[in-house]
């Protein structure tokens, strides 16, 4: 049970159309989950991690994407499902939870209404029984007055409020996978923490696979079993919460955990990845998409068609610059290391 | 909400105050009188004078304000300087016409712009939209007038479908029959009024579909797996037509304005006309009369609007 796979992405890749041409925001990814389980995908701004959730959800204009690959979920395949056919998934079995929690509710219904929409299409239950669950759901959100809050519009609401209520409805049908996208970036810290707690009872209490879409690597480490760093719409390391932490590989992965601020650490200065992630028409056409931005890395060291590769077990590294890659301020460091 | 209602109405009292002095000083500072063209041209100056005299028109104005004001207050407009009938009833007559034409007018605008402006918002960019775009870009750049007088040549004159003028047949007997008559001659300038008056409801409603197509909330009722028909029933129509309702209260003062247009071009006897016809006779009592009307109407239409967003928008609730 414990270990039942419910979502087995199989090389997608979504492009868009823009003047014409379809450019590719998300390459060749793989991923799978299991009940029970947290997969964190983390990367800058820019890198895919929307467009990726978007895809599994199938939110996207089938006139303006194009979507190849295979998105297995409990046997079906998402890609290319009929609108009709999907709606009986969406909201049902997987929830969706999204990033502004303001603009994501409708500002002229009311709450109760909102919830029990996605209800109105998935259960039988009556009017009543629906009410039921909508109080049960907001307490189960840690909401202290739910009739109260369940008569409320949005804009009656603080964010942290806002956000639970955008909760409750991706989880009022009890789905068997819940992507996150970004739910916390919107709030303060102390609502962040909150909000985290919900969603891992949510957890335990139906054994949802969550896939948490973020940039925050301090709630990674706080949660996720797994994690997938993506770049340019590329996954670039894959793996345990641990292995990604402790034994960082791929030069980007590494230089995100170095541009953690630290407390008490040697050096004021905050590491920064200089440059920018490039947008989707001046994406290079093979090589190391992350090559640009660490210039210092000799191109013999990059792979012409950089692969996965697993250097322990479930643990991916895209490209095999991770093999000699060092921070520029190192370099005395590892010359001298090479003279020994 | 009905504390923020009374509020605002309280509010109208010295608007309106001050809107009379300005229509009754705008009016006075017109050049001419209103006797030199309309009594015998052997009568002198001093007979002039006279009149001027008797009628109190060489008082100071504040004297002439405050005896219009306490006047007003009897429901004496004071009588017309051109037809010597009391002003009330002159306007009484046309405003009733005036009424129906709006009415008809900006139910015919409500019910093209409406279905126009969500068909071109829903197919965006499709072959629909890009027809109604044109169309309210051509209608938007032509002057009113020269719709209503394109309108009268081409239906009016070469096709001969409606009357080009007045309110009613005069050959027209029995109520039954003076009704049709009425609404007869109200549908040529009825329609040319409305399709300029979509123009403005069309595009802005297009666009509030646009957006709405693209909004977060509109994505989280997807990810509900609510069906596409359905959204646009419950969350993107709704939310679209919400400053359209609000918007109805100011279609008023648009109405005005072009019943100055409409009723001068179709010589329709409405309030419009009249407007226009005392200005060239100085007949102020009249002028003023409507002005004040139609000031006060605006600060109606103001006010309704107010009231129709309080209602449909729950943000929107002045405590």
């Amino acid at each position: 049970m414990a270990t039942e796979k419910i979502l087995d992405v199989r090389d997608v890749s979504t492009a868009f159309k823009i003047d014409g041409h379809f450019y590719d925001a998300v390459t060749h990814v793989n991923l799978q989950i299991k009940k029970d389980e947290i997969l964190a995908i983390v990367g800058e701004s820019g890198c895919g991690k929307s467009t990726l959730a978007t895809t599994i959800m199938g939110l996207h204009d089938p006139a303006e994407t194009k979507i190849s690959g295979e998105i297995d979920f409990e046997g079906t395949n998402l890609v290319g499902l009929p609108e009709d056919k999907y709606n009986k998934i969406r909201g049902a079995k997987i929830g969706m939870i999204f990033q502004d929690p303001l603009s994501s509710l409708n500002p002229l219904k009311r709450v109760e209404d909102q919830i029990k929409e996605v209800m109105d299409y998935h259960t039988d239950l009556s009017s009543e029984k629906k009410h039921a669950r909508v109080i049960e759901l907001l307490s189960q959100m840690g909401i202290v007055n739910p009739e109260r809050t369940a008569h409320q519009f949005p804009h009656e609401l603080s964010g942290g409020m806002r956000q639970r209520v955008v909760i409750a409805i991706a989880i009022a049908c009890k789905p068997d996978l819940l992507i996150a996208d970004e739910p916390t970036t919107a709030l303060d810290v102390t609502i962040q923490a909150q909000i985290l707690d919900v969603l891992l009872n949510i957890q335990k209490e139906n054994h949802a696979g969550i896939v948490l879409i973020t940039h925050d690597l301090g709630v990674v480490a706080q949660t996720a079993d797994k994690v997938a760093v993506m770049y340019a719409g590329q996954i670039v390391e894959y793996g345990s919460t641990k292995q990604i932490f402790k034994t960082p590989k791929h030069p980007y992965t590494r230089s995100l955990l170095r541009s953690i601020p630290q407390l008490g650490g040697e050096s004021d200065d905050l590491y920064v990845i200089s440059g920018n992630v490039p947008s989707l028409q001046k994406m290079p056409a093979s090589g190391d998409r992350f090559a640009s931005r660490i210039p210092w890395i000799p191109a013999s060291d990059h792979e012409k068609n950089p692969q996965m590769h697993e250097v322990s077990s479930g643990h991916l590294v895209r490209c095999t610059c991770y093999k000699s890659f060092y921070f520029p301020d190192q370099k005395k460091k590892k010359v001298a290391n090479e003279l020994n | 909400m009905w504390k923020t209602i009374l509020r605002r109405i309280l509010i109208m009292i010295p608007e309106i105050i001050i809107l009379s002095i300005i229509v009754f000083l705008l009016a006075k500072a017109m050049p001419g009188d209103p006797f030199t063209g309309s009594i015998n041209p052997r009568a002198g100056v001093a007979q002039i004078h006279h009149l001027m005299e008797v009628n109190g028109l060489y008082d100071p104005w504040y004297q002439q304000y405050w005896n219009w004001v306490v006047h007003l207050f009897h429901g004496n407009l004071g009588e017309s300087y051109q037809y010597n009938e009391p002003v009330t009833r002159i306007i009484g007559q046309r405003a009733v016409n005036t009424l129906w034409l709006s009415l008809f007018t900006v139910v015919l605008t409500y019910l093209i712009a409406l279905p126009m402006g969500i068909y071109a918002g829903r197919h965006e960019g499709k072959l629909p939209d890009t027809v109604i775009r044109f169309y309210t870009y051509v209608t938007y750049c032509i002057p009113f007038f020269v719709i209503l007088v394109l309108g009268i040549w081409i239906f009016g004159y070469v096709l001969g479908w409606f009357p080009t003028t007045g309110s009613v047949s005069p050959t027209a007997n029995g109520t039954f029959a003076t009704i049709g008559s009425r609404f007869y001659h109200m549908l040529l300038p009825g329609i040319l009024g409305a399709l300029f008056g979509t123009v403005n409801i069309v595009q802005y409603l297009r666009s509030e579909v646009v957006d709405a197509k693209s909004s977060d909330y509109v994505r989280t009722a997807r990810a509900k797996g609510v069906p596409i028909n359905d959204i646009y029933r419950h969350h993107i129509f709704r939310n679209s037509l919400l400053p359209i309702a609000a918007f109805a209260g100011y279609s008023i003062t648009g109405l005005l304005n072009g019943a100055i247009f409409t009723e001068s071009v179709f010589s329709y006897p409405g309030m419009g006309l009249l407007f226009v016809n005392s200005i060239s006779y100085r007949d102020y009592t009249v002028i003023t009369a409507l002005v004040l009307l139609f000031g006060i109407l605006n600060i109606f239409g103001t006010l309704l609007s107010d009231i129709i967003l309080s209602i449909v928008d729950p943000r929107i609730r002045i405590e």
